[in-house]
């Protein structure tokens, strides 16, 4: 599902970050093509 | 969601062809991702930011979510989420994301 | 190296319903629309129901905050405590006078009405003789006059901040109202800390500060030293000083500098202060309006302690017990938790059971729920207890019973770094002197990455000890 695609991580700080989406996603054979995380607090 | 994320999601969703892009969430709870995922299917619900009314409609799962699990090889998986997982509430986080991503 | 204590620590409240509509998003959502802003201005909270709130007597000492009722606390709230064992909640109309009190520039303009409410106020305060009054009635002045000079900020009806400076958005009024507020608020806690400590004020060497306000000007933004100013307002006169920035980690790191240069013997006593911060006021007022509910970040807290060589009796800070996250670490939240409540405590080979109680991100949660950001506290025990089981310390089962036993509900309001841990310092030095506690592990995380120069978090935790030789282990 990931292989191929490019994604958009939007990660927070109290769940899974950015940048871990962004590792699991390349990992899979995904292009990141941004990456963030959100803080609530 | 962040005005800055919102202005650079849309740059995304217009140059990239959208049948390519997928959002990935990594939201704590299920009230967080609702907003989130709302905004990058929907449109910004505070209608603060640049995807207020913007209807992207892009494909968006949680990252919690078992289709992306068995996508991520193990160790990378064990390494970034690890223990979260069992934090926290994969289940509810997947149907409030998957409630807005089968509405497209 | 000889051994350092925390010999004292202090928290105060300021209740600024007036100021609430000056936080950062109160200030860019009210003037969108005049209904919310209405029902903003008719959803502050009074004094007594402020100082009734239960969060509110946790940070002030009175209740500790696994004897909290069930929620929601205000429906539980007893009659308005003042002051507490750990410092005071004080009202709007003495904050202002506060606020006149350590304006060194005189930018801060308060009408007479209010200007004599003040001094009234203030003069019968217990800590009345450190006030320097006559700045008070020096603020007095024809405000709406004030209010029409260039970029000056109208405040409320009878107080009005001046810029410092008219083109240089460093020294903006609504920037200097910020870094007032946050000097005063310390300055308050400090000298609540001079009072129950009885030391004499010329016996601190130095101050660390570690709020989240960067002063500065235009050509060195977070540059300046807010640390040095609060020690002189608190009459430490021999004291220098410096600010430690760190986003809401920031206390921790400033806590093991001080103890530190105690331990290297560069300095006998430091004081460590932090201010509240003026611009997360009203912050998640949406959900509060939409739940009905009334505007809760109304408050500004303070707070300080006092750092020393061993006493025989305060409890120690375990410089050899510090977790730092490495960049190597990772950004995952079980990777910084990793780094932060577990490695410190693997490598001198101490069970995370051995730990009484974590302080952690004691964020409200009846601040944070109603906005969508969910329990914070209970999020990072949950995370905690999962890698206690993962590291085989408690059994899967056990999960449930760590969270509850080892952690505590929030209470601070979501003023990042007085939030992270530092709130429960005074807590922490009763636990482990007259409480039942040995241990207690305190742990704060920044996010680095909201400033836009890496993606990374940050964060540093530390172990308290009782004041006991033979518990070293």
């Amino acid at each position: 599902m990931l292989q191929g695609k490019k994604v958009i991580a939007v990660g927070e700080r109290d769940g899974i970050s950015g940048p871990a989406i962004a590792a699991c996603a390349k990992a899979a054979g995904a292009e990141v093509v941004f990456v963030a995380t959100e803080c609530f607090v | 969601m962040d005005l800055q994320s919102q202005e650079s999601i849309l740059r995304a969703s217009q140059t990239h062809d959208k049948a390519d892009l997928l959002v990935l969430l990594g939201s704590p709870d299920p009230e967080s991702a609702s907003i989130a995922a709302e905004t990058v299917i929907e449109g910004d619900p505070s209608y603060a930011g640049a995807l207020a009314g913007a209807q992207l409609g892009l494909l968006t799962y949680h990252v919690l979510e078992e289709e992306v699990h068995a996508d991520i090889p193990d160790d990378v998986w064990e390494a970034q989420i690890g223990v979260m997982a069992d934090v926290l509430e994969a289940d509810q986080l997947a149907e409030t994301v998957a409630g807005f991503r089968n509405k497209v | 190296m000889p051994d350092v204590v925390i010999s004292a620590a202090t928290q105060v409240l300021a209740h600024v319903p007036g100021l609430a509509r000056h936080g950062s998003k109160p200030r860019r959502e009210l003037p969108k629309s005049d209904e919310v802003a209405e029902r903003f201005a008719a959803s502050l909270r009074s004094f007594d129901e402020a100082a009734a709130y239960p969060a509110h007597q946790v940070w002030i000492g009175n209740l500790h905050p696994r004897d909290l009722p069930a929620r929601p606390w205000s429906e539980k709230a007893g009659a308005p405590q003042r002051t507490g064992r750990f410092g005071e909640i004080m009202p709007e109309d003495e904050f202002f006078g506060l606020l006149a009190a350590v304006d060194d520039f005189g930018l801060f303009a308060l009408s007479p009405e209010l200007a004599e409410r003040a001094v009234a106020a203030l003069s019968a305060h217990p800590l009345a003789k450190a006030f320097d009054l006559d700045r008070i009635e020096k603020a007095v002045a024809d405000v709406d006059a004030v209010a029409a000079e260039p970029k000056a900020l109208r405040l409320t009806d009878g107080a009005v901040m001046r810029c410092g400076q008219a083109d240089d958005e460093s020294l903006a009024a609504h920037v200097l109202i910020d870094n007032l507020a946050s000097k005063a608020t310390a300055t308050l806690a400090l000298l609540h800390l001079l009072e129950g400590s009885g030391i004499d004020p010329t016996s601190v060497e130095y101050v660390l500060g570690c709020g989240e306000e960067a002063i500065g000007d235009r050509y060195q933004r977070g540059g300046g030293n807010l640390a040095k100013a609060v020690a002189e307002a608190a009459g430490l006169t021999e004291a220098s000083g410096a600010d430690v920035k760190n986003f809401c980690a920031a206390p921790i790191p400033a806590l093991v500098m001080a103890s530190a240069l105690v331990g290297a013997g560069v300095f006998q006593r430091v004081a460590v202060i932090a201010g509240g911060s003026l611009a997360k006021l009203g912050m998640k007022f949406q959900g509060h309006l939409a739940k009905e509910l009334p505007v809760m970040e109304d408050v500004l807290g303070g707070t300080a302690a006092l750092v020393e060589a061993d006493d025989g009796r305060s409890p120690r800070i375990r410089l050899d017990v510090v977790g730092r996250h490495r960049i190597s670490a990772g950004g995952s939240a079980p990777q910084v938790m990793q780094a932060l409540a577990v490695e410190p405590l693997v490598r001198h080979d101490i069970p995370m059971t051995d730990i009484d109680d974590f302080a952690t991100e004691l964020h409200n949660p009846e601040i944070t729920e109603p906005q969508g950001s969910g329990n914070v506290p209970e999020r990072n025990y949950r995370t905690i207890a999962a890698l206690a089981a993962a590291k085989g310390d408690i059994a899967r089962t056990d999960i449930a019973a760590f969270v509850t036993e080892r952690g505590m509900p929030g209470f601070a309001p979501t003023q990042g770094h007085l939030a992270s841990s530092l709130c429960y310092l005074p807590h922490a030095l009763d636990r482990l002197t007259t409480g039942d506690a040995r241990k207690v592990m305190l742990l704060a995380k920044g996010s680095l990455f909201l400033g836009r120069m890496c993606q990374l978090s940050d964060g540093m935790s530390v172990l308290l000890e009782r004041n006991e030789s033979e518990v070293r282990t």
